[in-house]
């Protein structure tokens, strides 16, 4: 179907594994390749993920991610409802963190309409978001060692962290994970009393609870075995491919949306954006670690000056709404990486294209790359460090 | 970053012969977009990496666009003599445009923390020729999306290192985001359908 | 067994019992579902499995990472009509007796993305489904409440006669047919012989 196929210049794949060279030195013969299929249902995978995996003894020698297994048709729903309707949609896109594809959704459709959310919105979307980010990067942990075989107690704390940020997005919007708060040009509904109270003390609390889980974790013997070394992804690669957010950091590549954009208000805060220097499997891991931290200092700082006012901006309309013709392209920094949303209006009330930029899709772009010549095992906890969650892979 | 306008005149400069359009943008924020052939494609992407004005270096988002065909109205001021007097007078022109496909690139520079700047590529029609050249060779990012892009809209990449469907499954035969896709029609509706629903619920439960 | 010797029995430290309630007893606490998550749901049921709801105290917190080993299918999230025969493949390979809750709208119907191309609405078009549970997602109450359902329902379960559960009749189906890909849909598009489309009645 298609031509030759071309070569990547400046981003070459991964050298090719060398089949067992020491002991085919030793005069012995190349084993058989074996050829597995890792999912879509396996433990390690992360929701309904599939990996054509080809192993020469334990290393990986080829590896094709296979995606769609939970498409879902977002985009094709989206072009077929109204722009208010698909809000519901995008909390689906990455269950983790609803408020954050809320927000990036009702970013775009504001740059679209030309609207703007009130102070006191914004204000509670950066508190929101943070939120979300502690939760989403707190889950993660658990997950990549629970991937280590560390079975249950890390993931048993972090979850126990993340349904105390739960009950507040519940209290706030009603839903634990499908929150479907914001809107355009603004915020469904505001705080309930207590609330920011409520939210200090989890704030304040978070840090105790970050230092016992590093006292257990980032000195570890086996973690640092396990993670060190392991799928070093080279920061020329990682731009070239696209990879974005914690992951691009860790290979040292400065790029942050919250401070190249200052989307929403966040030139106002004063937060540092940790970068690693290895790009491996361990600086991916301390990397969310330190994003917690700086979170958790936007957070403080956002429950500090929250001011009164309204949360919706008085042009923005519920009903009959109908932007003008045109196209946009709004992104955010998600805890995953840019997640972006395009949009062609045609001036009816439903967008002509509705286009979702996946983050943690295009995060697996390089996944071949960072495991080739690794155990398979490590396989597993590379595609664990990467972040995916199948709703926005495959959308 | 440079305006569109000097970014096109530097690309026609550096390669004579290129056509190069820029798209408008009726939209509140006018992000307008350059519009490139495919002839001059790849050249033109790699001169956007490259410049070290532009450093270009990452492709965020590559997606396809169905346009169907269309009529277009246009509405332009005639001035016109009428009974010796000059007028302005507003004129409507009927034009058939024909179907296309569109892949559209959003490009950042991650090393001078500017963009975006929206590049385009147009196949020639929808059916036969549904064809653009590939950009992965320059972006890898677009590795995934385009292949995304022939699965979900028929666009077929020229030089993409690994054209296959990525979402639906190998044996399926259509493209379901283009705009006249028809889906199967396999689920019950509700008892009180309205607008467009009623009408598929209709069709649904004829005899 | 007279219910006033038994009582007489008990109080003498001898406990009595048949062998219907005993088996099913046995059976209806150490239900193990297969660890396997589909979408958004997932994330619900792990939730439930950990701390705060604790599914082990139903006897129910043993994922098994092998449908081989796995009595409960819990169809948590969207099945899409690529996973749909992996699905069925996997409820296949699961030993008698074997239960499935569908977790959720989209398992239940397709749900909120019922009108999608790729989306199966509801994995009863496939598989036998024992409880439903409603929800986007559910909580995990609403999960605990369909084990306590499914316990019930075992429990219930007579093991002699009409109505005894599937794995004892020899001529019912263990296996279903598991679809395969077509060029538009799957085929078929439904397993008639377990599912047929529902009378909806229709207002003027």
């Amino acid at each position: 179907m298609n031509s030759e196929p071309a070569k990547l210049e400046n981003a070459p794949l991964a050298k090719p594994y060398e089949l067992r060279p020491k002991a085919l030195a030793d005069g012995g013969q190349p084993g058989e390749l074996l050829e597995i299929s890792m999912g879509p249902q396996h433990p390690s995978t992360h929701g309904v993920f599939r990996m054509d995996v080809v192993l020469d003894g334990e290393r990986v020698v080829k590896l094709k991610p296979v995606f769609g297994y939970l498409h879902r048709n977002h985009e094709k729903i989206g072009e077929n409802t109204t722009y208010l309707g698909s809000m519901p949609y995008t909390d689906r896109l990455d269950y983790f963190c609803s408020l954050t594809s809320n927000w990036a959704y009702a970013l775009a459709v504001e740059k679209l309409a030309g609207l703007q959310a009130p102070e006191r919105a914004e204000y509670i979307r950066v508190i929101t978001a943070e939120l979300t980010r502690l939760q989403n990067h707190i889950s993660l942990v658990g997950f990549l060692l629970q991937d280590m075989g560390a079975s249950g107690t890390p993931l048993m704390y972090a979850f126990r962290e993340r349904e105390k940020i739960l009950d507040l997005f519940e209290s706030l919007t009603g839903a634990r994970m499908m929150c479907n708060y914001m809107r355009f040009g603004g915020c469904r509904c505001d705080l309930p009393p207590g609330w920011l109270d409520q939210a200090r003390q989890v704030v304040g609390e978070f840090p105790r609870f970050l230092d016992e889980f590093e006292a257990l974790l980032s000195g570890n013997e086996i973690l640092l075995s396990r993670t060190q070394g392991v799928g070093a992804l080279p920061p020329e690669l990682a731009v070239n491919a696209g990879i974005t957010g914690p992951m691009l950091r860790a290979s040292g590549v400065n790029y942050d949306i919250r401070k190249v954009d200052k989307y929403g208000i966040y030139d106002r805060f004063d937060f540092r954006v940790p970068l690693g220097d290895h790009g491996d499997v361990y600086d991916r891991y301390m990397m969310r670690v330190l994003e917690m931290r700086a979170s958790l200092k936007i957070l403080e700082a956002a429950l500090r000056d929250i001011p009164d006012g309204p949360i919706m901006d008085p042009k923005s309309k519920l009903r009959g709404f109908r932007p003008r013709a045109g196209e946009v392209y709004g992104r955010i920094e998600s805890p995953k990486g840019e997640l972006g949303f395009y949009l062609i209006s045609d001036g009816s009330p439903k967008p002509c294209r509705y286009r979702v930029r996946p983050p943690s899709f295009i995060n697996l772009t390089i996944l071949e790359d960072m495991c080739l010549g690794h155990y398979v095992a490590d396989a597993v906890i590379i595609l664990g460090s990467v972040d995916i969650v199948m709703g926005e892979v495959d959308r | 970053m440079e305006t569109l306008d000097q970014i096109k005149a530097r690309v026609e400069a550096a390669f004579p012969g290129a056509s190069v359009e820029i798209v408008p943008n009726a939209g509140v924020g006018g992000q307008r977009s350059l519009l490139v052939d495919h002839a001059h494609a790849l050249d033109v992407a790699r001169f956007l990496r490259e410049d070290p004005a532009l450093r270009l270096d990452y492709a965020s988002n590559v997606t396809g666009v169905d346009w169907l065909d269309a009529v277009i109205k246009e509405k332009r001021k005639v001035k016109q003599v009428i009974a010796g007097v000059e007028r302005e007078i507003e004129e409507t022109t009927e034009r058939r445009r024909p179907g296309y496909l569109e892949v559209v690139y959003h490009l950042y520079s991650m090393e001078l923390k500017h963009g975006p700047l929206v590049l385009r590529l147009r196949t020639a029609n929808r059916a036969d020729n549904a064809r653009v050249p590939s950009l992965t060779p320059v972006w890898r990012a677009a590795e995934f999306q385009e292949r995304e892009a022939y699965d979900l809209y028929g666009i077929i990449f020229d030089g993409h290192p690994d054209l296959r469907r990525i979402l639906m499954w190998d044996e399926f035969r259509d493209f379901p985001m283009r705009k006249d896709y028809v889906e199967p029609d396999d689920y019950e509706y509700e008892p009180t359908p309205h607008d467009d629903v009623l009408a598929k619920a209709k069709r649904h439960y004829q005899p | 067994m007279d219910e006033g010797l038994r009582s007489e029995l008990s109080k003498q430290g001898v406990f009595t019992t048949t062998l219907e309630d005993l088996y099913n007893w046995g059976r209806k606490n150490s239900v193990w579902p297969l660890g396997f998550g589909l979408a958004c749901c997932a994330i619900e049921m792990i939730a439930a499995s950990m701390a705060r709801w604790d599914l082990a105290r139903f006897g129910a917190e043993v994922f098994r990472p092998s449908p081989r080993q796995a009595d409960l299918m819990i169809v948590a999230g969207t099945v899409t009509k690529k996973m749909a025969p992996q699905v069925v493949r996997l409820y296949n390979q699961m030993p008698e007796p074997k239960y499935v809750i569908a977790m959720g709208a989209c398992a239940i119907s397709g749900g909120p993305f019922k009108q999608g191309y790729n989306v199966l609405k509801g994995i009863d078009r496939y598989l036998p489904v024992d409880v439903h549970i409603p929800g986007c997602p559910p909580r995990p109450e609403a999960l605990l409440h369909a084990f306590m359902t499914l316990q019930r329902k075992i429990d219930e379960q007579a093991l002699t006669g009409a109505q005894r559960p599937r794995h004892l009749v020899a001529e019912a189906p263990s296996e279903f047919p598991v679809p395969e890909f077509g060029a538009h849909d799957l085929v078929p598009p439904a397993n008639p012989e377990i599912w047929q489309p529902p009378e909806v009645v229709r207002g003027e």
